[in-house]
């Protein structure tokens, strides 16, 4: 079975069609990659997967359950086996860090805190930042910031991680912390689709590179078929350009 | 002039009427406190109202909009005789109290719902998305992301809101109610010279209001780093 | 509820309200530009002038932002005989919220004169550009951006103050709607043809506002 199979999905706001057609599947412990321009639609896809954007056609299985993104139980399914990492992280800068990581499991999957916090300090030591349970989002740097996420993704006992480009809002210098923490994820077996510019990462550690342009899938296949011999000339220009620096 | 003050200043301080001015200044004391308190939490009752998603809320959303809209275009007096009508021909045997604080509870809650809502929009709309991404409700949301940090762009205009409610306050006198105003224009009528009255009254509100301005503005001081 | 709504008499004194309509705007006119004189020479006093000065305009403000506008009516009306000076109502109460819109003036035109950033007054030396000329492109257009938005609040609040001068007999719209309850016995629906009248008076003033705001000083208005 599928962890997730997506079938023409397309979403429109008004007379902007931002997604159309989309179709693509995801197996267990793979790990798929968007890439494209801006506003190619890699963002709003994730954001329709967790509800937080409309979807306005297509349909979405998520291990074998159709979710309808106009009821509220199936969307809350969906949040229940699926969990996203953006790209501002998005912590909540009144919590402190274990707080932030704990807060979802207790007061949504209201599970018993003192096993909540045990899980939580294994989970922030797997980032790196064990030392760090009481500091406040501000007093964190970027980077760690974004691994204190990706933590509190990671409390949510996922079945599905979705990761909005998790490092286009970071020093260069810190981008390296987070791309292990992922590449630790992957070779752990977790399921997951990224959106992101880095290249380089994307070709290592994916199954499956999807090319996006203008809301629509260009190019859909293996790594070194996507980015080293792309087909169409869209993706000969994207690449092109990507990769020449 | 001056003498005839003095001359009147040990009979308008006597005892009796001392306790007349202080009762009165309570009740104004009290109208605010009930306007303000009350505004607040209808005010986030309305904002909670306003934010309500979805196609069925509409008709709340546009109820809860027009009335903020409506109510702070109209000038508290109209306000005020518009509700002391509209219960007088409801019930004709309400005090004069409860009309008037109905009245600034109305004027009240047009205002604070925008102070409020100012303060929950302040919170970035990112933080909230992470939280409903993970299953939140949009209860949880409030109470645990965005009124914590909603404070320091709520406290300062809701001092500065509160005093100036004070000042509204004075406008029930035309309707009957026994407060600071009303108390002042007794006691002009009673004979004492206006410049007396009208000089001590003013001096009771601003007792009344300067501390909490003062209040207001080192709240501001104090919470404007913490603001980003 | 023993009431039924009588519509027809309220919409027949339309023409009467108005007219007092225009007695209001007259009110929150003078008031406002009486107050934004004052104002302006509080705002200075306040950032330019000695100690002395900078103390009496600041015990000025102080006090008629913390007491209420309605008091300061009352002491003017019927202190003011006492003393031998006899004002006509209107003036009185022009008067009284002249003198209480300058102190908030007060205040905004400050802000105005503290948010010229000595960067602009240095770009525009460097430029060659003499006092006059620095004051007259640089310094007064940014004043006059930053405060429009608080001055134009300020003249809508003035609207709605006005409506104090009912309790003084000036026939504005709150008072000639209480002479015409009073002959007509039709309360609720004067107060409420009233209130539609404030808040159209008050939206024609926003849009007005906003537009002149726009167009002179370049200056984004909400409306909602």
């Amino acid at each position: 079975m599928h962890q997730l199979k997506i079938s023409n999905l397309s979403s429109a706001y008004g007379k902007n069609v931002v997604l159309t057609d989309v179709s693509f599947t995801v197996q267990k412990g793979e790990v798929v990659s968007l890439v494209g321009p801006s506003g190619s639609g890699k963002s709003t896809l994730l954001r329709v997967l967790v509800g937080l954007t409309a979807p306005t056609g297509g349909s979405v299985t998520l291990q074998g359950d159709t979710i309808n993104y106009k009821n509220k139980n199936s969307v809350n399914l969906s949040r229940d086996r699926m969990a996203i990492v953006f790209q501002q992280y998005n912590l909540f800068q009144n919590m402190d860090v274990m707080r932030n990581v704990t807060i979802a499991p207790i007061m949504i999957k209201k599970r018993g805190r003192a096993e909540v916090e045990d899980e939580a300090r294994k989970l922030l030591e797997q980032v790196g930042l064990s030392e760090k349970l009481s500091a406040y989002p501000d007093d964190l740097s970027g980077g760690q910031q974004q691994r204190v996420a990706i933590a509190r993704a990671l409390a949510l006992k996922p079945d599905l991680l979705l990761l909005d480009e998790v490092t286009s809002a970071l020093d260069p210098e810190l981008v390296t912390e987070v791309l292990d923490t992922i590449r630790e994820l992957a070779s752990g077996g977790m399921t997951m689709i990224i959106v992101s510019h880095e290249m380089g990462f994307v070709r290592e550690i994916s199954d499956q590179v999807i090319m996006m342009d203008e809301g629509r899938i260009v190019e859909i296949g293996s790594p070194e078929d996507i980015i080293d011999n792309p087909k169409t000339q869209r993706a000969k220009d994207f690449f092109g350009k990507i990769l020449r620096h | 002039m001056v003498e005839r003050i003095l001359n009147e200043i040990p009979r308008f301080f006597e005892y009796y009427s001392a306790i007349f001015l202080l009762k009165a200044m309570a009740t104004t004391l009290l109208m605010t406190l009930l306007g303000v308190g009350l505004g607040f939490l209808l005010g986030f009752l309305i904002v909670y109202l306003r934010q309500t998603p979805g196609m069925f809320w509409l008709p709340v959303r546009i109820i809860a909009i027009t009335y903020v809209e409506v109510f702070r275009r109209i000038p508290f007096l109209v306000i005020l005789y518009l509700v002391l009508f509209f219960i007088q021909a409801v019930s004709p045997n309400a005090s004069l109290f409860t009309i008037a604080t109905i009245g600034i509870c109305m004027l009240s809650i047009a205002y604070t719902s925008e102070i409020i809502r100012a303060g929950f929009e302040s919170v970035p709309r990112q933080q909230v998305e992470a939280a409903s991404a993970m299953n939140f409700s949009r209860w949880k949301i409030l109470r645990n992301v965005i009124v914590p940090q909603s404070w320091p762009v709520i406290l300062p205009p809701a001092f500065a809101y509160m005093v100036s409610f004070i000042k509204d306050t004075a406008l029930v006198s035309q309707i009957g109610v026994v407060e600071l105003t009303f108390a002042g224009k007794v006691m002009n009528n009673r004979g004492y010279s206006a410049l007396l009255v009208y000089g001590t009254i003013l001096i009771l509100y601003f007792i009344l209001s300067y501390p909490l301005t003062r209040l207001g503005a080192h709240l501001e001081k104090r919470l404007a780093p913490i603001k980003n | 509820m023993n009431y039924t709504f009588q519509f027809g008499v309220a919409l027949e004194s339309l023409p009467a309200l108005l007219k007092a309509a225009i007695l209001t705007v007259e009110l929150s006119f003078f008031a406002f530009w009486g107050g934004a004189l004052i104002g302006l020479a509080g705002a200075a006093a306040k950032t330019f002038g000695g100690r002395v000065v900078r103390q009496l305009a600041q015990a000025y403000v102080v006090f008629f932002t913390n007491t209420p506008a309605l008091l300061q009516i009352y002491l003017l009306y019927y202190g003011l005989p006492e003393v031998g000076i006899l004002l006509p109502s209107f003036t009185c109460v022009l008067l009284g919220l002249t003198l209480n819109a300058g102190a908030y003036l007060t205040e905004i035109q400050r802000a105005g004169f503290l948010s010229v950033r000595q960067t602009e007054i240095e770009a525009a030396e460097t430029l060659g550009m003499s006092l006059w000329l620095q004051i007259r492109f640089v310094i007064v257009p940014h004043i006059a951006k930053t405060i429009y938005p608080p001055l134009a609040n300020m003249f809508l609040i003035l609207i709605l103050g006005s409506s104090m001068a009912a309790v003084f007999s000036v026939d504005e719209l709150t008072g000639t709607a209480i002479n015409i309850s009073t002959e007509t016995y039709r309360w609720l629906e004067m107060f409420t043809l009233v209130a539609g009248v404030y808040i159209v008076l008050t939206f024609i003033a926003s849009l007005m506002l906003a537009f002149v705001g726009k167009r002179i000083f370049r200056v984004k208005a909400r409306m909602f």
